[in-house]
């Protein structure tokens, strides 16, 4: 058993308020994903969990324990920095060795745990060089193989990814997977890419400003967003939003709806507009569009769709896709009025 | 200054100072070496016969010299213990967040900026006089009596006085090195189980490893060459208790007016330096490859 569990979790660095009080529950075993826009609060939560930072307030309690006051070497977790922070004077198997030699534990033992660890993450022909003779990936590598040989409760990453190019980026996050799928351990994974959230997690917390905004799987989040910022943050390209005439015909004071659930045509529908840049991915165009009030949305079509710049369009919510939200912003679950007549325009 | 054209212009173009440069050197060296050939006392400068390594003979054999060069590395040697050891404590105090560290800093380095026959004369008569001096007053406010120090431990007060004016200059190497030291190197190491003095052996003191050579290289280099603060305390006694090579080469020229068996000395003194850099070199060298 070791779950996390955080209680009314606050923090604040002198006057300046980063984590209100957040409560949250992560099952043993987990991949949780924490994401939010760039400093929401997400590293400091991590170092609060990992006992890097202490908290101001609530209490943080490890596989029934409490840690609140535990120093970070006795929570059993591991941590991988965004900047791997390897010991740059150490060899790649000292590296990876270091905590079992810091836990006492015989050479022998070390050296084959060691071994073990590097023949998981291909870095066996490694072992012996420095950290700077490592590429972005191998590093990366060495930092999640001092992890692993302690055989923590869980994981936490810091955005370890973020210094990979995309190529690298997409492989490591299968590798991450694979790892969880095999060590089955619980794991942490703080980053600010919807994408690494949407594809890697069991269950993601979207952060605001030190705020959960909503705890959820990845499709929930994507089906079933609770408030505008998780619509607008969760999936890509972003949801469209339309406030005014249109939005007020269906109940609410903005309606919202992705650009994979909306249909544009040359010759009639819901929303008219005018053609921008289309931007073609070979399997997929994005149009994007200048409705007459001047907001910006975007559609996706077929890869052939050939529509000009200036070209007048409409825009067609697919049905049952359309997401309401009310004036503070939060989703309206019960059923809409119905539909009055398609084509309606603004 | 890739291709031969740019590389033979550019050597065309350094030649007048490297000449002025070579000549700065070499004819001061080549005048001692040839003064030190020579039987050259200022009681009698008109005759000045050749006496080929009579002079090194004299120097090398007097009991003063062996007391000197022990003088010299106990002196050496004492102070770069001193100012490492303490300069790293130091530094690692000044590291921390803390209350007026800015202040502190600036006290810590001020004893930089006096003069070493100043700092000297300070020690001397405000800190060291059994009498007057501070540390006097302060053992026998406690009842442990005093000590002269520049009579009794007279090699161990010309340390202590070096050093004051050499840690300032020790800790502002390192601080900055353990500056540059990532927060995430040591909080992975907490996170590693490492304590205070695991961090300290395995993380902090490698990283400042090269920041340690450049200190020891730097004040060896001057400190083969301490001569203000002797002149002013001790004046290289009681005896020769304190005299070291730079103090000897000093005594043999101007209280024995013996110019020739001066440069003979000062030969030996620029050969010792000599052994002295090629060993710390090439202790730099390897510290720098890694
Ligand atoms: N040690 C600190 N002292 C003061 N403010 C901090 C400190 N660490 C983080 N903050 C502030 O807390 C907020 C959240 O930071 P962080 O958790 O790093 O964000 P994120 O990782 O989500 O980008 C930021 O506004 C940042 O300026
Ligand atoms: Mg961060």
């Amino acid at each position: 058993m070791s779950g996390i569990q955080l209680r009314n979790v606050a923090k604040r660095f002198g006057d300046a308020e980063v984590i209100p009080g957040i409560d949250l529950d992560i099952q043993d075993g987990e991949f949780v994903v924490f994401v939010g826009p760039s400093g929401c609060g997400k590293s400091t939560l991590l170092r609060l969990i990992a006992g890097l930072e202490d908290v101001s307030g609530g209490t943080i309690s490890i596989g029934g324990k409490d840690v609140t006051d535990a120093a970070p070497a006795r929570r059993g977790l591991a941590m991988v920095f965004q900047s791997y922070a390897l010991y740059p004077h150490m060899s790649v198997a000292a590296n990876i060795g270091f905590p079992l030699k810091m836990a006492g534990q015989s050479k022998a033992a070390i050296d084959q745990k060691v071994k073990a660890a590097a023949a998981t993450l291909n870095l066996t022909d490694y072992l012996a060089r420095k950290p700077r003779e490592l590429s972005g990936g191998q590093r990366q590598r060495v930092a999640i193989g001092r992890a692993i040989v302690r055989e923590p409760e869980g994981f936490l990453f810091d955005e370890p990814l973020s210094n990979l190019d995309a190529a690298l980026r997409v492989n490591m996050r299968l590798e991450l997977s694979e790892l969880h799928a095999q060590l089955k351990t619980t794991m942490i994974y703080v980053t600010h890419d919807q994408v690494e959230a949407m594809t890697m997690a069991d269950k993601i917390v979207v952060l605001n400003r030190g705020r959960v905004e909503q705890v959820g799987s990845p499709l929930d989040l994507y089906n079933h967003p609770d408030n505008l910022f998780v619509a607008g943050f969760i999936g890509s390209p972003k949801m469209n939003f339309i406030k005014g005439a249109y939005a007020k015909e269906h109940g609410a004071a903005t309606v919202g709806f992705r650009p994979e659930h909306t249909t544009l045509s040359k010759e009639s529908g819901a929303i008219k507009g005018v053609a921008g840049v289309s931007e073609h991915l070979g399997s997929d165009t994005f149009v994007h569009v200048k409705l007459e009030d001047g907001t910006q949305v975007t559609a996706r079509c077929a890869g052939e769709m050939a529509v000009r710049h200036g070209d007048t369009v409409w825009l067609t919510p697919e049905d049952g896709r359309l997401h309401r939200f009310d004036e503070k912003g939060l989703a309206m679950r019960e059923a809409a009025p119905k539909l009055r007549a398609a084509g309606s325009g603004l | 200054m890739a291709t031969t054209n740019t590389q033979a212009t550019a050597r065309v173009m350094m030649a007048p100072s490297v000449i002025i440069l070579l000549l700065w050197m070499i004819v001061p060296l080549a005048m001692t070496i040839y003064f030190s050939t020579l039987n050259y006392n200022l009681f009698n400068p008109a005759e000045t016969p050749f006496i080929g390594f009579l002079n090194y003979e004299y120097f090398l054999t007097d009991p003063a010299f062996l007391t000197a060069l022990t003088n010299t590395l106990i002196l050496v040697l004492g102070v770069l213990a001193i100012t490492v050891i303490g300069g790293i404590l130091l530094a690692l105090l000044l590291d921390q967040a803390m209350w007026g560290a800015g202040i502190v800093r600036l006290l810590v380095i001020a004893p930089f900026f006096v003069m070493p026959t100043v700092s000297a004369l300070v020690w001397k008569n405000m800190m060291m006089n059994p009498v007057y001096g501070l540390i006097g007053q302060f053992t026998r406010a406690l009842g442990l009596g005093t000590v002269d120090w520049l009579s009794q431990v007279p090699l161990l007060s010309i340390i202590i006085i070096v050093s004051w004016e050499w840690l300032p200059f020790a800790v502002l190497i390192l601080l900055t090195a353990l500056q540059s030291l990532s927060e995430d190197q040591k909080e992975a190491a907490e996170m590693d189980g490492a304590g205070f003095l695991s961090i300290f052996w395995y993380i902090t003191l490698p990283h400042i490893a090269r920041a340690i050579t450049v200190v020891i290289l730097i004040e060896t280099i001057f400190l083969l060459s301490i001569f203000a603060e002797i002149y002013v305390t001790t004046g290289g006694g009681p005896g020769n208790a304190t005299t070291n090579i730079p103090y000897l080469v000093y005594a043999q020229a101007l209280l024995q007016f013996d110019v020739g068996g001066a440069s003979a000395g000062g030969i030996v003194a620029v050969i010792l330096a000599n052994i002295v850099a090629f060993f710390l070199v090439r202790l730099v060298g390897k510290n720098l490859e890694t």
